[in-house]
């Protein structure tokens, strides 16, 4: 999709491409031929720069043709460079870092109110995003109201757009971090599916307090010329690039 | 008589929350400066602070939003358009959700606490981002039914209410009629149209009688949308009386002075003179003598209209000369 578009951010995309496909095809409950359904479960994707990896699971899942993905971030096409919430099946529009979890936080308040207990609300965000002050005033709110139905998902890959996490502002120790901010923290292999489920599990169980999984990744996972590569955050593959990715993954 | 917008506004929450049994307040620690405390009393469960974090508020507004449910924001216009601006930008405006931006503090009425608690700009803020809705209440009088028109108005509003208590213009609350996008003629006049927004619109009131005894028949205009901008009435004035002056408290750029010249350049342009904050910071001081200090006033407003007659005079002179 990167390499149609010539532009995007493959990286960041395929360190939560596991994730994604365990949200979509485990936990989350969605269907894609009732995307406004009220009662559905809510995804926000608060990285929205990784948005080829959530309509890659939103088109997998049958909310738009696949056809759209040749189409991304063209002018007649529907996927637009950050999700909009004009696009099937996104739930809040994102792109500019640290909005999202106000957003998740506000979803599970109305859920509470409408008395929907059955709806959850996850947020997935980068590592580099948690240095936004918004991310923390949304980690104290959700705390605050005691949100158990919400899960923040940190795509804890260890890069940003300039460069590794531990010298651009770092983020150590971040589980304890959101711990000591009144959440449920676990931290996982954020691309070991059978962890990425049990924590999700672990989330349902946990009363009166939201859960936050630190989900340690490899930007560029799978693709071997983009990982640990933080030049590459915002470079489009060349058709080299494209070749060798696609036989790395085995397409 | 002196009306409160303060109170205002309490009592327009809480007949907001008995006409609309789902809508909720969000806010930012300012309960009590914007009385949204008066509906936390009755509502408890419709009513979210979420500390002294308005970027968060507005996030969370726009989250909630997304469930169908009406929200209103409120807080101080520096903290519901400035620092959240881009909450405001992309989390309500750009996917046109239901959340209504109620700002009290709007200008430098808002007096004592000075330039950071003075917003100048919130008009010209707002009225930049596409498919927002500008509305000014020009006295308490007007509170509950601005209120009213911006909830039953599908997606996002911004609602600006002054600090300083002001004249009554609206006495009658009950025989109001608000309608978003059109302008409230107050008084009739040929001469020289008066247009304002917010506690300017009395000043216009006061400037029309001293001019009236000066032989001069000034028509009033309470313009109500800055956006939409009531562009029949504005487009009716320039043509049949002999040019405008704009009043408001706000920099005169991109508020309502910006707005109206944009339509007169357009369409049919004649004399046009501002009354507004010049292009500076405001102080700390008493409103009153604040808004007398940056001739937010009565007077400069004749002196406007003045301006404008005479400007009006020397253009037909000199296309009678032309010609």
């Amino acid at each position: 999709m990167t390499w149609k578009a010539q532009s995007g951010h493959p990286g960041g995309s395929l360190s939560i491409a596991d994730i994604l496909a365990v949200l979509y095809s485990h936990e989350v409950r969605h269907d894609a031929k009732n995307p406004k359904d009220p009662d559905r479960d809510r995804v926000i994707l608060s990285k929205g720069h990784a948005a080829p990896a959530l309509y890659a699971a939103l088109a997998e899942a049958g909310y738009f043709d696949k056809v759209e993905m040749n189409r991304l971030r063209k002018i007649d096409g529907l996927l637009e460079g950050h999700p909009c919430i004009s696009i099937p099946g996104v739930d809040l529009t994102t792109g500019s870092l640290g909005l999202g979890l106000s957003g998740g936080c506000g979803m599970a308040l109305a859920a509470r109110l409408q008395k929907k207990d059955r709806v959850r609300v996850y947020v997935i965000l980068g590592d580099g995003e948690c240095n936004e002050g918004q991310v923390w005033e949304a980690v104290m709110t959700a705390a605050h109201f005691k949100l158990d139905s919400l899960v923040a998902i940190v795509d804890r890959n260890r890069y940003q757009n300039d460069g590794a996490t531990a010298q651009i502002m770092d983020l150590e120790p971040i589980g304890p971090k959101w711990a000591s901010f009144g959440w449920h923290a676990l931290e996982i292999d954020g691309h070991d599916l059978d962890q990425i489920a049990g924590a999700l599990d672990s989330a349902r169980r946990v009363k009166g307090r939201p859960t936050v999984i630190i989900a340690n990744t490899v930007k560029g996972s799978g693709v071997s010329y983009l990982i640990d590569k933080p030049e590459l955050h915002y470079k489009a593959p060349s058709t080299e690039q494209k070749e060798s990715a696609f036989k790395d993954l085995g397409l | 008589m002196l009306g409160n917008y303060r109170d205002a506004l309490g009592r327009a929450f809480i007949e907001m929350g008995n006409e609309f049994r789902d809508l909720v307040i969000v806010t930012a620690d300012v309960s009590k400066s914007t009385q949204s405390i008066r509906f936390k009393q009755l509502f408890p469960d419709r009513f979210f602070s979420v500390g002294i974090a308005e970027q968060n508020a507005v996030g969370v507004a726009a989250g909630m939003a997304t469930f169908g449910i009406p929200v209103i924001y409120t807080a101080y216009a520096m903290f519901a358009t400035a620092k959240p601006f881009e909450q405001v930008r992309n989390m309500v405006a750009y996917p046109r959700l239901n959340v209504k931006i109620v700002a009290t503090h709007g200008g430098i009425n808002v007096g004592e606490d000075g330039v950071t608690h003075q917003a100048i700009e919130d008009v010209a803020i707002m009225r930049a981002i596409p498919g927002m809705t500008v509305v000014a209440v020009a006295d308490p009088g007007e509170v509950t039914a601005a209120l009213r028109a911006a909830i039953q108005r599908e997606g996002p509003v911004y609602l600006r209410l002054p600090r300083a208590s002001s004249e009554i213009i609206h006495k009658d609350e009950g025989k109001l009629r608000f309608v978003i996008g059109k302008a409230e003629t107050l008084r009739e006049g040929s001469d020289v149209t008066l247009m304002a927004i917010g506690m300017m619109v009395h000043e216009c009131l006061r400037a029309a009688e001293s001019l009236a005894a000066e032989r001069i028949q000034a028509r009033v205009l309470n313009i109500r949308t800055v956006k939409p901008l009531d562009e029949e009435a504005v487009l009716a004035a320039a043509r049949e009386t002999r040019g405008i002056v704009t009043a408001e408290d706000h920099n005169c750029m991109g508020g309502l002075g910006g707005a109206v010249a944009e339509v007169l350049v357009r369409n049919y342009p004649v004399p046009m003179e501002q009354v507004a904050v010049m292009d500076v910071f405001g102080r700390s001081g008493e409103a009153r003598l604040l808004m007398k200090s940056y001739r937010l006033t009565a007077e400069e407003i004749c002196l406007k209209a003045k301006t404008v007659l005479q400007r009006s005079q020397e253009r037909s002179a000199h296309h009678r000369a032309v010609n």
